[in-house]
């Protein structure tokens, strides 16, 4: 996203010269105030990330007598120590786990229901489409109580299946409506030729809609990689046992184990945030897009 | 099992006799229809309708939870949630919540949204930098605003402090009239980018040249975006908005982590008042009438916002749909 622009704004400012001076300072004089808005709202988003970020360099006495400055000596430890524990790695990998589980199953279901529910014509297609639809709306929290209950009776508290099949089922409605709308715009001469060269449904779905899907499959997984990721009421219910906790759930009991220790705390959300926004780095086109075309959609 | 060369060039499979009768045709399609659907229908269904209606039969028992459903009530449970303070306190805060997102909250973005539609240098920066927060998650965003919004010793306090406001702070999370308040303006930091993107995807969406036409007639800023971006944005403010409400209705993680519904009730939700009767009070038949309730909050909004207020927007959405390919 930032390449395309940067490079337009290069072509922008060489052609400038053409422009007069003085309109040019005008031009500057007027934007000044929204950027100066923009700067503003900049420092309050940044302030908090950043005072986490410094905060975890100092220790907890320091914290409260050197709010603003920068640490005075640089303490370490604080990251260090998570860096070397073993229960830190261990919500990393668990949420790791989860969520590519909870994904790859989402998206391989999702796929093929909504392929049927583009391309087939079948009596009951846009009552199952709806049913669908219709849970987008439903919240997460509605169903926790009875589904932590039915998770009970089939043995899969404290089990990571316990997460990850809800997961994939609440992930369904988003993916089935973007995949769908994908599916359907693929040309229906394309099947026929497929058909005709004696191509199976689902060899079709396999070789050649899935292939040309690819963008739109980058998106749905993606946005079930950070709900799983960021999912906390589930983990928190299904799992008691440490072994399987995510990090959501670790931080919070982090943060009950060490609540004096703030410093602690920081450096603990820092290293937290960082496999999220190095994510958000990697995958904001395929995000960003996901978002509006869900709204849009949903 | 099935194809697993992905390469489309692969020799063409035998083609399968005549052209087929009808009848056959339609089984065979409505066959193949269910094999597709069935992984997702079975997952949905097992996990999001079964344990949805299992909710409704519970929230008939006094149950703590353990053993078997003996003790039937009736509509005990949703007689005594009408009449719980607690309860139709969440009502209250939840609607207050949503009030608040669509006067401050949704225009604020819409304004954002407007500024980083221009031509300014470094916009894909301010982008990316106001959408960020939505990556993180509640319960990160949660325990870090708890803590810089820590009585007396958080970075809130100190800044007020420092510049002579410090009459203004103390209480934030911990003050029954400034916790509501205070978590507004945490959501707010942690969800107008995501706003912001969908309005700037809307804009995006509108011909620059009826702006421009606009101009040459001489309409102010104000009237241009009065009467054109306005009316061509509605439908994509009308989702935020639903996505708003449906958001303030499930609301937990963040109240979670930084006060389980406290101080006094005071900031809780419905979905925590649901874990904390059900999971820490073991009231799980009352439990389940809360949630039956959250459900049928969602689903009669989501009916009505779709048939009186969306419905109208058919058109309009599928054309900027289309514009923003």
């Amino acid at each position: 996203m930032s390449a395309p622009t940067a490079g337009r704004a290069r072509v922008r400012r060489n052609s400038e010269p053409a422009v007069p001076k003085s309109v040019r300072r005008r031009r500057r004089l007027r934007t000044l105030p929204v950027y100066a808005v923009l700067w503003l709202i900049g420092v309050f988003m940044v302030t908090p990330l950043l005072y986490a970020l410094v905060s975890g360099f100092k220790s907890t006495k320091q914290l409260s007598g050197n709010t603003f400055g920068l640490p005075s000596p640089w303490v370490t430890s604080n990251y260090t120590s998570l860096l070397g524990s073993s229960d830190f790695w261990r919500s990393l990998g668990s949420s790791a786990v989860i969520a590519v589980a909870a994904t790859v199953l989402t998206v391989a279901t999702a796929a093929l229901a909504a392929f049927a529910l583009a391309r087939f014509a079948f009596r009951g297609r846009e009552v199952v489409f709806t049913l669908f639809t219709m849970g987008l709306m439903f919240p997460f929290a509605v169903a926790i109580l009875p589904l932590f209950i039915l998770l009970r009776t089939f043995g899969l508290l404290d089990n990571p299946w316990g997460v990850i099949l809800p997961e994939a089922a609440f992930g369904l409605p988003v993916t089935i409506i973007i995949l769908r709308g994908f599916f359907r715009e693929i040309p229906g001469e394309l099947e026929e030729a497929a058909t005709l060269d004696g191509c199976s449904r689902f060899g079709f779905f396999w070789r050649i809609l899935l292939p040309l899907a690819r963008p739109a499959l980058g998106t749905v997984s993606v946005l079930a990689i950070v709900s799983s990721w960021n999912q906390f009421l589930l983990p928190l219910l299904v799992f008691s046992e440490p072994t399987w906790w995510t990090i959501p759930v670790g931080i919070q009991q982090f943060q009950g184990q060490y609540a004096a220790d703030v410093a602690r705390i920081f450096a603990y959300l820092v290293l937290a945030m960082v496999p999220a926004l190095a994510f958000y780095a990697v995958a904001e086109r395929q995000l960003i897009g996901g978002i509006t075309l869900g709204a849009t959609k949903g | 099992m099935w194809g697993t060369g992905r390469s489309p060039g692969d020799p063409a499979v035998p083609t399968g006799g005549p052209a087929r009768a009808p009848v056959l045709h339609r089984v065979r399609d409505w066959l193949s229809a269910f094999v597709f659907t069935v992984p997702a229908l079975t997952l949905f269904g097992l996990l999001v309708l079964v344990p949805m209606g299992y909710a409704g039969y519970i929230s008939f028992f006094n149950w703590g939870g353990f053993g078997s459903l003996t003790d039937a009530v009736g509509f005990d449970n949703y007689t005594r949630l009408f009449k719980d303070p607690v309860f139709l306190g969440d009502l209250w805060r939840g609607g207050l919540l949503i009030g608040l997102s669509v006067v401050l909250q949704l225009p604020f973005a819409l304004a954002v949204a407007v500024l980083l539609n221009q031509k300014l240098r470094g916009r894909a920066v301010y982008r990316m930098l106001f959408f960020a927060p939505y990556i993180l998650s509640e319960v990160i965003t949660g325990v870090l605003f708890g803590m810089i919004f820590a009585p007396g010793d958080g970075l809130a306090d100190k800044v007020l402090d420092a510049v002579g406001l410090g009459g203004l702070g103390g209480d934030w999370f911990a003050g029954r009239d400034t916790v509501l308040p205070t978590l507004f303006l945490v959501m707010t930091w942690k969800y107008f980018g995501f706003h912001m993107m969908l309005y700037l995807a809307g804009l995006q969406g509108i011909p620059a040249v009826l702006h421009e036409a606009a101009r040459i007639d001489g309409a102010g800023s104000w009237q241009r975006f009065r009467h054109i971006t306005l009316p061509l944005l509605a439908p994509t403010l009308r989702i935020s908005v639903f996505l708003s409400v449906i958001y303030a209705i499930q609301l937990f993680d963040m109240v979670w982590v930084t006060t389980a519904g406290g101080p006094d009730h005071a900031s809780e939700t419905m979905a925590v008042s649901m874990v904390q009767y059900g999971f820490k009070r073991f009231q799980m038949g009352y439990a389940s009438a809360i949630s039956v309730v959250m459900f049928l909050i969602s689903l009669v909004f989501a009916l009505a916002y779709q048939r009186f207020v969306l419905r109208r927007d058919t058109e309009g959405a599928v054309t900027t749909m289309r514009a923003n390919r």
